[in-house]
């Protein structure tokens, strides 16, 4: 079978069962764009865990006035524990760096993020803990900070904000993971739909491919334009959904990123990453279910 | 070109066999007629030679090809070697006469310069030179199983099936199709024609192979269809 004549037979049979086509079409393009937002907010995940985790801090707040833990028992950190842990602090190979927050500078920051609150008006600096800001090179190394210091004379509380962002991102993980298995399920709606239409399409070109078999037409050139209709549904949703998957992004870029300052969001190439992800899930499916399909109604 | 031996058919969940026993060997260039009642076997017959049934028991050659060891995907290369003529014609409703006659070709894969050379020779074969543009619905049922043989013999097949080619026919265009039919067998093609229409059978005198309860009670030269001894 030459290529012009069998462009030809698909392009007819495309057109005489356009309202399946157009089903298939809008089908796959929905569901491939549910798998491709399942993708992206896996990206956008990924995204935010990127760009908190860097931002992440040990928090080693040291003995104040409101302290009441064991280790705080006499009073306010002196100048000699205070100075002992931070050369402990800085000796420790997983520290990169420490920053000291005296209790004006915590003061200051307390108040810049409560300025509109009442809150701010009823606290004084002496209330707020000093505190030493550990970055880590490493921030799942946490441990290592939390076990040697907890328990020290002068320290109140070793804190780990990852422990509390943890909580955040396991509920993120669920809706991701929700996502997905929307896009999966509604990725094998469309195999379905699929297999059915050319299964419909078979059943409503019986003659032709009667008479393809008559002649000694091998099974795979019958096959081949149903095959091809198939696939050529399956590229035409995927063209789509890449559209609406772009426009996504734009008012992403465009509405949601400048209300939304705290955090990052996921950039252009996990588009086209998800886009060619896509594109493989649909050749894959759309092939797949066609050739079981057919297999099954075209039996030479 | 044709080769039947102890072929015995049983269909499943039915007790007498469909064929029983058949020998019989049809030669390169030959004119058949297969005759005999409904059930007899004829079908059957036909439809193990295209291997669209596998025999219960025996061995068939068809085309120099032993179809019992014949692969799956060799079906088609068989099916290449059978053209094929049914009494409900089969075309194509929507492609042209011109078009259900190249049909073949496109599907085998011939190239476009050979179709436009190969269709108009088959169309001036089949005395329908001026009606290619036509579609099936607008010629008579003479002139659409015209069309049929020229669709089975335009990739020139050795051998050329048909199975009550005039069945639906008034007998003044069975003439026609039988002289269509006679005029490919003096080309050298063997022809195996199953047929209920005794005059046609009568007035061409060919070989004859009569079945009746899927056994041959008759196997004659030059044969008439009602054997009156």
């Amino acid at each position: 079978m030459r290529a012009g004549f069998l462009f030809k037979e698909v392009r007819i049979g495309l057109r005489r069962n356009l309202t399946m086509t157009f089903a298939v079409v809008v089908t796959v393009a929905i569901s491939l764009s549910l798998l491709g937002i399942g993708l992206l907010s896996n990206a956008q995940v990924n995204a935010m865990k990127d760009y908190w985790y860097d931002k992440i801090e040990v928090s080693v707040f040291l003995c104040g006035t409101l302290s009441e833990s064991p280790t705080c028992a006499n009073g306010v950190v002196s100048a000699d524990q205070r100075a002992a842990i931070k050369s402990d602090l800085e000796a420790l190979p997983v520290v990169q760096s420490v920053f000291y927050e005296s209790q004006t500078e915590a003061f200051a920051r307390f108040k810049e993020r409560f300025k509109n609150s009442a809150i701010a008006q009823n606290v004084t600096a002496d209330q707020l803990p000093e505190s030493f800001r550990v970055k880590l090179k490493d921030p799942t190394q946490f441990d290592v900070v939390v076990s040697a210091f907890s328990g020290r004379p002068g320290v109140d509380i070793v804190q780990d904000q990852r422990t509390i962002l943890e909580k955040f991102f396991k509920l993120l993980d669920v809706l991701r993971n929700g996502a997905l298995l929307v896009g999966l399920f509604s990725v094998l709606t469309a195999a379905l739909l699929i297999s059915n239409t050319l299964r419909i399409a078979a059943f409503n070109r019986r003659r032709e491919t009667g008479v393809m078999k008559l002649v000694g037409a091998s099974s795979w050139s019958i096959q081949l334009p149903f095959l091809l209709e198939g696939v050529f549904s399956a590229v035409l949703g995927w063209v789509f959904a890449t559209g609406l998957l772009s426009g996504l992004k734009y008012v992403v870029d465009q509405k949601v990123a400048p209300l939304l300052t705290f955090t990052k969001f996921f950039a252009w190439n996990q588009v086209w990453i998800s886009s060619a992800i896509l594109l493989g899930v649909g050749l894959f499916v759309s092939v797949l279910a066609s050739l079981i399909t057919l297999r099954r109604y075209l039996k030479v | 070109m044709i080769r039947f031996e102890n072929v015995t058919k049983v269909y499943a969940g039915q007790e007498r066999p469909a064929l029983d026993g058949v020998n019989l060997e049809i030669n390169k260039g030959e004119f058949v007629f297969l005759v005999g009642k409904s059930g007899s076997g004829k079908s059957t017959f036909l439809r193990l030679i295209l291997r669209e049934e596998r025999p219960t028991s025996g061995i068939i050659h068809v085309a120099g090809k032993d179809l019992g060891t014949l692969a799956n995907h060799k079906v088609p290369e068989l099916r290449r070697q059978v053209g094929t003529v049914f009494q409900d014609f089969r075309l194509l409703p929507n492609k042209t006469i011109s078009e259900n006659i190249a049909f073949s070709l496109h599907v085998l894969g011939y190239s476009q310069k050979e179709i436009n050379r190969e269709v108009p020779e088959m169309l001036e074969l089949v005395g329908l030179e001026d009606k290619g543009d036509r579609l099936p619905s607008e010629i008579s049922g003479g002139e659409q199983q015209r069309v049929a043989i020229a669709r089975a013999y335009v990739t020139k097949p050795p051998i050329i099936i048909a199975d009550e080619p005039t069945g639906n026919l008034d007998p003044e265009l069975s003439v026609g199709i039988m002289k269509l039919l006679d005029r490919i067998n003096r080309e050298g093609t063997t022809v195996l024609m199953a047929t209920h229409d005794s005059g046609i059978v009568d007035q061409m005198r060919k070989r004859v192979i009569e079945l009746d309860g899927g056994h041959v009670i008759r196997d004659q030269v030059r044969g008439v269809y009602g054997y009156t001894g």
